[in-house]
C-alpha cells in the first residue's frame, strides 16, 4: 500500500486540491469547463477534480460519461472550453493543444490495438515516442503488473477481450501519463473477465501515482475503484464529491435503487480464527466480516448496501445479526418508490444509509438528531 | 530488338511510370475523399470517377485539344519550354495517370475508409504526430488497398487502348504499345504473331487477378 489510499482515506473536509504532488500546491487537480451543443444532446460541465486517484464518472448511458472523457482528450473539441490538468493548461480561449502532444493515458472502450503489431510493439508504440528523459513508467514493470509476459509475440487478433484490455492499459501507462483516463475498459467484458482485470485496476491503484478518470456505470466498478466520484445526467453534473460523502446523499434526482448504500475506507484489525472472522474498523465504529484472508493492518474497502441496514431504537441482545452499531439520524428522503424512505445516518465520522418503509419510520418516530441502532445484515468487504 | 518486344518494353515503361506517379497523386486524394466532410467532396470524387465510364475516345479527344497548340495546356508546357505533349511518351503518361486514375483512387478510398477513426484516436493518445500516424498506422493497415491499387493501375495502364489512339497515335519505340501492335497486326492480317501479343495479354491478366484474389491466403496465419 502506497500513499495513495492514504490520501483517499483522508477526511473529506479536506481540500483536494491542497493535496498536490511535491508541495505544488496551487497547481493541483484538474480544471474542465466544456460546453457542446448537438440537435439532440447537449453538454454543459465545469469540474473540479482531484489531481491524485481515481475519479469515477458515473451515470446512465447517454449521459455525456465518453463526450466529457474525449474533451479532457482533446479528441473531440469543445468550441467554448477551458481545462487545466496539474497547472499546465490544455485548452483556453486562446490556446488548443492537440491530443498527440497531450502528456495523457487514453484507454478506448473496445481497446483500439494496433492490428499489424504485436503486442510487444504495441506496446512499445507509444513509449517509443516519449522522450527518454520524460519517462517515469518503465516497460518490465508494467508487463509484470499487467500480466503481459507470455503475450508479447502475439498479434491482437489473437487475444481474448481481457487480454486486450490489459494490453491496452499497458500501452497507456508506457507513455508515463500525468492523466490516465479510462473509457468503461470493463463494459464489453463478461463477468468473469472482468474479474480477471479488476485486480489489476486495483493494482494500478494502490501503485502508481498517476490521476485517472474512469468512466464507468457499474455500481460495482465504483465502489471497488472510485475516490471521487462525479455523477452526471444529460449531459450536466449532477453530484460530485468524495466516494463515501457522495453515495450517501439522499437528495440526488438519479436513484441508486437497488444499488444504494455506502463503501467505506477500512482497517483490519482483528482476526477469529475459530469462526473465520475479520473485524475491520472504519472512522466510527468497527464490523465483523467474512475472514478474506487480508492481514491486519490492511486497508480495505466495505460496502454497506442500504437494503441491508435496519433500524431500531434500542440494543437488542437478542438477535443472529452480529454487526449492531450506534447511529444517530441525519435526515430522510423518499426513495425510488413512495412506500420506502432513505434513511442517512451517521456513525461517528461516517455515513450510513438505510431503507426502509414510512410506515416503519413513522412507527418509530424518527427524527433528525435521534439516537438509533443499527443491525447490519450484510457487508460487503471489497479490495 | 523486334517491333513486338519493343511494344512490349515501352508498355511496361509507360505502366510502371503511370503506377509510380499514380500512387504519389492517388494517396493524397483518396485520403481527402475519405475523410472530408466538404460538400466539394461528392464533385471531386465524380470527376476522379469519369474516366470509368467515359468511352476513352473522349477522354483521348478531350486531351488532344486541351494539350495541343490551342489548348491551355499546349500553351503552358509550350511556354515553359516543353513543347507539345501528344504524339510523345510523356504525353502517353499524362493521359495514362487521367485515365488509371479512379483504379487506384477508389481501393485506397475504400481501405483508409474501412481504417474509421479509432486506430488513429489511439496513435494520437499514444503521440503520434498526425504524419506519424500516417507512416506508422494508416500505410501498413491500408496496405492491401495499396496493392490493389497498384495492381489495378499498373493492368489497367497495360490494357488501354482508345486513349493511346488518340494521344500517342502509334509510332513505333515512342508510342506504340502493346495494344497498338496487336491492332497493327490484326490489320495486316498477321494472326500468327497477333496471337503470341493477345494470349500473353490474357495470360498476364489471369495472374494479375490471380495474385489479387490470392493474397488473402498468404496472411492466414
Amino acid at each position: 500500500m502506497t500513499d495513495t489510499s492514504a490520501i483517499t482515506a483522508s477526511p473529506a473536509a479536506t481540500p483536494v486540491s491542497a493535496l498536490g504532488r511535491g508541495g505544488d500546491a496551487v497547481a493541483s487537480g484538474i480544471q474542465a469547463q466544456f460546453q457542446l451543443h448537438y440537435p439532440d444532446f447537449s453538454l454543459d460541465v465545469t469540474l473540479d477534480l482531484p489531481g491524485r486517484g481515481v475519479t469515477v464518472l458515473h451515470g446512465p448511458s447517454g449521459c455525456g460519461k465518453t463526450t466529457v472523457l474525449r474533451c479532457i482528450a482533446g479528441l473531440t473539441r469543445a468550441p467554448r472550453g477551458a481545462l487545466t490538468v496539474n497547472g499546465q493548461v490544455w485548452q483556453s480561449a486562446s490556446q488548443f493543444v492537440p491530443t498527440h502532444q497531450r502528456a495523457l493515458g487514453y484507454v478506448f472502450q473496445d481497446a483500439a490495438l494496433f492490428a499489424h503489431l504485436t503486442v510487444q510493439r504495441n506496446l512499445e508504440y507509444g513509449l517509443s515516442r516519449v522522450a527518454p528523459a520524460a519517462r517515469r513508467v518503465a516497460f518490465e514493470p508494467v508487463v509484470e503488473l499487467l500480466g503481459l509476459g507470455p503475450l508479447l509475440a502475439r498479434l491482437p487478433q489473437g487475444l481474448s477481450g481481457g487480454e486486450r484490455q490489459r494490453v491496452a492499459i499497458a500501452r497507456a501507462l508506457l507513455t508515463s501519463p500525468e492523466l490516465l483516463l479510462m473509457d468503461e475498459p470493463l463494459a464489453a467484458l463478461d463477468v468473469a473477465r472482468k474479474q480477471e482485470i479488476l485486480p489489476y485496476l486495483e493494482r494500478l491503484h494502490d501503485t502508481l501515482d498517476i490521476p485517472v478518470v474512469y468512466i464507468s456505470h457499474a455500481p460495482d466498478e465504483v465502489a471497488r475503484l472510485a475516490d471521487y466520484l462525479v455523477l452526471l445526467q444529460h449531459g450536466r453534473v449532477v453530484a460530485a464529491g468524495p466516494l463515501t460523502q457522495t453515495l450517501a446523499r439522499i437528495d440526488l434526482p438519479l436513484p441508486q435503487g437497488e444499488d444504494a448504500g455506502v463503501v467505506l475506507q477500512a482497517v483490519v484489525d482483528a482476526r477469529d480464527a475459530q469462526w473465520h472472522l475479520a473485524r475491520v474498523a472504519f472512522d466510527g465504529g468497527s464490523l465483523w466480516v467474512r475472514d478474506t484472508g487480508h492481514p491486519v493492518g490492511q486497508r480495505v474497502r466495505v460496502r454497506i448496501l442500504a437494503r441491508d441496514v435496519s433500524i431500531a431504537l434500542a440494543y437488542n441482545a437478542d438477535t443472529s445479526i452480529q454487526n449492531c452499531l450506534q447511529a444517530r439520524v441525519d435526515a430522510t428522503a423518499t426513495d425510488y418508490h413512495p412506500a420506502l424512505a432513505l434513511v442517512r445516518l451517521e456513525v461517528g465520522a461516517s455515513p450510513l444509509l438505510a431503507r426502509l418503509t414510512w410506515r416503519s419510520a413513522h412507527a418509530l418516530g424518527l427524527q433528525p438528531g435521534m439516537p438509533v441502532w443499527l443491525q447490519i445484515k450484510a457487508v460487503a468487504l471489497i479490495g | 530488338m523486334s517491333p513486338d518486344l519493343i511494344a512490349i518494353a515501352l508498355t511496361i515503361k509507360l505502366a510502371g511510370i503511370t503506377t509510380v506517379l499514380l500512387l504519389l497523386v492517388a494517396t493524397p486524394l483518396a485520403w481527402w475523399l475519405a475523410r472530408s466532410r466538404s460538400r466539394l467532396r461528392t464533385v471531386v470524387a465524380a470527376v476522379v470517377t469519369l474516366p470509368l465510364v467515359l468511352p476513352p475516345a473522349v477522354l483521348g479527344f478531350y486531351l488532344l485539344v486541351l494539350m495541343g497548340p490551342q489548348g491551355a495546356v499546349g500553351q503552358l508546357t509550350q511556354a515553359l519550354g516543353l513543347g507539345l505533349l501528344p504524339f510523345t511518351f510523356a504525353g502517353l503518361v499524362v493521359a495514362s495517370v487521367l485515365y488509371s486514375m479512379p483504379f487506384a483512387v477508389q481501393p485506397l478510398q475504400q481501405a483508409f475508409a474501412a481504417l474509421g477513426n479509432a486506430p488513429l484516436e489511439a496513435a494520437a493518445t499514444l503521440r503520434a504526430t498526425p504524419r506519424d500516424t500516417f507512416l506508422s498506422v494508416v500505410l501498413p493497415l491500408a496496405r492491401p488497398g495499396f496493392v490493389s491499387a497498384a495492381v489495378l493501375a499498373f493492368a489497367h495502364t497495360v490494357g488501354e487502348f482508345g486513349v493511346v489512339l488518340m494521344i500517342g497515335g502509334n509510332i513505333p519505340g515512342k508510342t506504340q504499345v502493346l495494344s497498338m501492335a496487336i491492332y497493327n497486326h490484326v490489320e495486316a492480317l498477321e494472326y500468327a504473331n497477333a496471337h503470341w501479343l493477345a494470349g500473353g495479354m490474357l495470360c498476364f491478366s489471369f495472374v494479375v487477378l490471380l495474385v489479387l484474389y490470392g493474397r488473402g491466403w498468404s496472411r492466414q496465419p
